[in-house]
């Protein structure tokens, strides 16, 4: 399938706050395992057993790149994603405080931003999550698969009313 | 790099702190984790020394692979000498307290001395510093690490505690960490509850360099792939440990009203299916949680669906809690389990000595060896809910003459309630048996028996026993890595060749417990999973050490002697049935009387058991008393120990 479409698609209530996605997307890129160097984190609220995966939503009108003073972010058409030049990039850090998702990282051993770069179209955090918590799919497609979802609980909803009536 | 992290000593009565590294060729001796920890017991304890006094040293420790790219090395393991037993004191839980000790940089902690006053430990990047608890003592477990997040302001800190239990010294009080992962056994949250220690708070962001992480990563994905597949790890991931327990119940494996029946029966409330139900009624469907790095996600999450209690959160129950509220109280009601569960995770105490010391309580009220004078009016007979809910809260804040005596343990408590009582106590070693019945089954029956910690079933279990497989298959994991041709048997209810299997799973438990991985990782309830031949590529590609499958199980024998020698040392003798390698007389005595056809009228053979416990003595080179024979000492490098190489 062709990538120039494709999105990280994060269905919260699947993820089972393992972190495992945070262990490879570090290693993958760094080659060290260090959550603190993960592009995607799992968020948890423990007492009401929620977790919710944050990455990097790759935006059509990325605050990130339109914040950067030195022009150093940009969209990368055919992968579908936002990304940095560290060329350019003068470590100033003004990406990291506009992104409204805490997407952006800096990671302060190697003093540098970073963000998802959907591993160049095979996202690890993808292909290690057993239970699909994050996926990668057609942009086209993650509305209806939303639609699918929410019919499938509704359908199971009046299934079970049906049954006590019965 | 894992091999960078270290070792503090952390002294808490002069506030003393010395970090050191951990010497490669110790690693190649001992690994890490539990090995490890039960080399720097051996070495920093003296002998007879008091459990609850400051010169007992409280290890912590994350196995060698923790944190790397290897499947879920999430287990945190605590040893010190135990408070309920005197003798080898072993707790081993998940969550993700361990792997923040790793980014905080390090492996191992051995914490002597006692604080003045209450204190807790923060790790931070290198930095250890002991705080003030006085805001915090008193708390439970999870408002306990949520106090400590707030006062620290990071949200991200993860914490090992304790509970009421614990500073009340209840001698099986548990070390806790997130909502319900527990090192439950042999009471190290009483050793931390001495020392004032009310938590060890941890907070790290240091790289752990993978030596080789293309291919970590890919034998990673093998490894999960593999892992995931096996049909066990599938139903555990849907239904959590609960299935097990309505799999061991409905052929009569599950001690039932104390060690009466062998079997639960009226228990559709709380089959696993059941639980599920709960669970999704309360949490949805995607109800299922799992501990670091882990894609067997075996962890439940419910509310509490009914009483006093109504929506209150918590994980589990796992099928240590259908087996110590439901069945051997003879109370199989969910709202039962649930609660029983959410008050042991909160008040941070064991729930497999928790329910069997309050079964066995019910039987000596039944008996008439205690009575209603004793329990200040509560009708302590079996099937009483309340009865089982009360007691929880009774032995946590030690309430009342018997639940005072119980939270001392079932031996000291067998002293205070006198006359025949120690001969209804379903232990060995001072800790009582999870809730498994072993009278048809005479591997598991040895292997509660020789259990390093007391009765257990997660130190030499072998349970694939109960799957009857082909001999050839048996054969084929139990001749690896070191060749066996004895006797084995597909047959559960057999003798012949279960020593040698209790031998294997006994280095192969090791042997996870010192790399940091969970069991359901490993030939535990899944035949077909990792071990020794698979490890030393994992250990390869992660930290760049190698090892022969054969290297790993010397590794592991020898760690599991270095747990002998302890345990010799404070007193452990073979037919002792307070120290020894010896199961209750009931097992001998009493017939099952529920159950599969097989197993109606069985129970253990004495004579053959004996002959079992010679043979295990013999492949782990022991004398027939239990002693290890010089030539096995040399064998595996133990001769002069304490060497105190670290």
């Amino acid at each position: 399938m062709e990538t120039k479409d494709k999105v990280l698609m994060i269905n919260p209530e699947k993820c089972t706050g393992c972190r495992l996605c945070e262990l490879v997307c570090a290693v993958k890129h760094d080659g060290s395992s260090n959550p603190a160097r993960s592009r995607i984190r799992v968020m948890k609220w423990e007492m009401d057993g929620v977790y919710i995966p944050m990455a990097c939503q790759q935006c059509q009108d990325a605050p990130c790149m339109g914040v950067c003073p030195a022009n150093a972010i940009s969209r990368n058409d055919d992968l579908n994603k936002i990304e940095i030049d560290y060329d350019k990039c003068i470590g100033c850090r003004s990406c990291v405080a506009v992104c409204p998702f805490g997407a952006m990282g800096f990671n302060s051993i190697d003093r540098k931003v970073f963000k998802c770069d959907l591993c160049d179209g095979d996202p690890q955090c993808v292909r290690f999550c057993e239970v699909q918590a994050v996926e990668y799919v057609d942009a086209d497609d993650v509305a209806i698969l939303k639609k699918q979802e929410a019919a499938a609980k509704l359908h199971a909803t009046s299934h079970k009313v049906a049954l006590k009536e019965a | 790099m894992a091999l960078d992290r270290k070792i503090a000593y952390i002294n808490l009565t002069t506030g003393e702190v010395e970090v050191k590294p951990i010497p490669l060729d110790v690693r190649r001796k001992f690994l890490g984790g539990r090995g490890l920890d039960a080399y720097l017991l051996l070495n920093h304890s003296e002998k007879g020394c008091d459990p609850l006094g400051p010169d007992n040293p409280l290890i912590v420790s994350g196995g060698i692979l923790t944190a790397t790219c290897a499947s879920a090395t999430a287990r945190t393991h605590v040893m010190a000498k135990s408070p309920l037993t005197g003798l080898l004191g072993s707790c081993n839980m998940g969550g993700f307290f361990a792997p923040e000790m790793a980014w905080a940089g390090f492996h191992h902690l051995v914490i002597k001395g006692k604080a003045e006053k209450p204190c807790y430990i923060y790790i931070h990047n290198g930095e250890i510093e002991i705080r003030d608890a006085k805001n915090i003592w008193g708390k439970t477990t999870t408002d306990t690490q949520w106090a400590i997040r707030d006062e620290l302001n990071d949200q991200e800190v993860k914490a090992l505690v304790i509970g009421p239990a614990g500073e009340n010294l209840v001698t099986f009080a548990n070390v806790m960490t997130g909502i319900k992962n527990a090192g439950g056994r042999t009471g190290m949250g009483a050793v931390m509850g001495s020392k004032n220690l009310k938590a060890v708070a941890c907070r790290g962001t240091m790289d752990i360099n993978i030596a080789h992480p293309v291919e970590a990563l890919e034998y990673n994905k093998r490894f999960i792939d593999q892992i995931t597949s096996a049909k066990v790890n599938k139903t555990q991931g849907t239904l959590g440990t609960p299935f097990i327990w309505g799999a061991t119940n409905s052929w009569g494996g599950v001690r039932t009203r104390n060690f009466q029946y062998n079997q639960c029966e009226y228990a559709d409330d709380i089959e696993p299916e059941a639980i599920d139900e709960i669970c999704e009624d309360t949490m949805g469907p995607y109800h299922m949680s799992g501990c670091f790095g882990c894609q067997v996600h075996c962890r439940a999450q419910y509310r509490i669906p009914s009483g006093p209690l109504k929506g209150r959160y918590d994980e589990g129950p796992e099928y240590t809690s259908q087996g110590a509220f439901g069945a051997e109280t003879d109370t199989p009601r969910a709202e039962t389990v649930l609660v029983g569960n959410h008050l042991v995770d909160q008040y941070g105490m064991d729930n497999l000595e928790t329910g069997s010391l309050i079964s066995w309580a019910m039987e000596l009220y039944e008996e008439g060896i205690i009575t209603s004078k004793d329990t200040d009016g509560l009708d302590l007979r079996f099937g009483n809910d309340e009865a089982v809910l009360e007691m929880i809260e009774r032995i946590c804040f030690r309430k009342g003459k018997v639940a005072d005596a119980l939270a001392n343990g079932g031996i000291p408590a067998s002293k205070t309630f006198g006359q025949n009582s120690f001969d209804y106590l379903i232990q060995v070693k001072g800790m009582s048996n999870l809730h498994s019945d072993e009278r048809a089954t005479p591997a598991l029956a040895l292997n509660i028996a020789t259990s390093s910690r007391g009765s257990d079933h997660l130190r030499s279990r072998p349970a694939i026993d109960l799957y009857h497989l082909p001999e050839k298959v048996l054969r084929k994991i139990y001749s690896s890595p070191i060749p066996y041709d004895g006797p084995l048997s597909s047959e559960h209810t057999e003798y012949i060749g279960k020593a040698w299997q209790v031998f294997w799973q006994e280095n192969c438990y090791m042997g996870v417990d010192c790399l940091g991985i969970c069991k359901y990782h490993t030939t535990f309830l899944g035949a077909t999973l990792p071990n020794f031949e698979d490890w030393p590529k994992v250990l390869y590609y992660n930290t760049g050490l190698e090892f022969t499958p054969e290297e790993l199980w010397d590794i592991a024998e020898r760690c599991n002697m270095v747990e002998r020698l302890f345990n010799l040392r404070e007193g452990l003798s073979r037919e002792d049935l307070e120290k020894g390698d010896m199961i209750n007389h009931r097992y001998f005595d009493e017939p099952c009387r529920r159950g599969a056809p097989d197993v109606v009228g069985l129970m253990i053979d004495k004579e053959k058991f004996t002959v079992m416990i010679d043979e295990f003595y013999e492949h782990k080179g022991l004398d027939k008393k239990g002693k290890p024979k010089a030539k096995t000492l040399k064998r595996l490098g133990l001769q002069n120990e304490p060497s105190h190489m670290l």
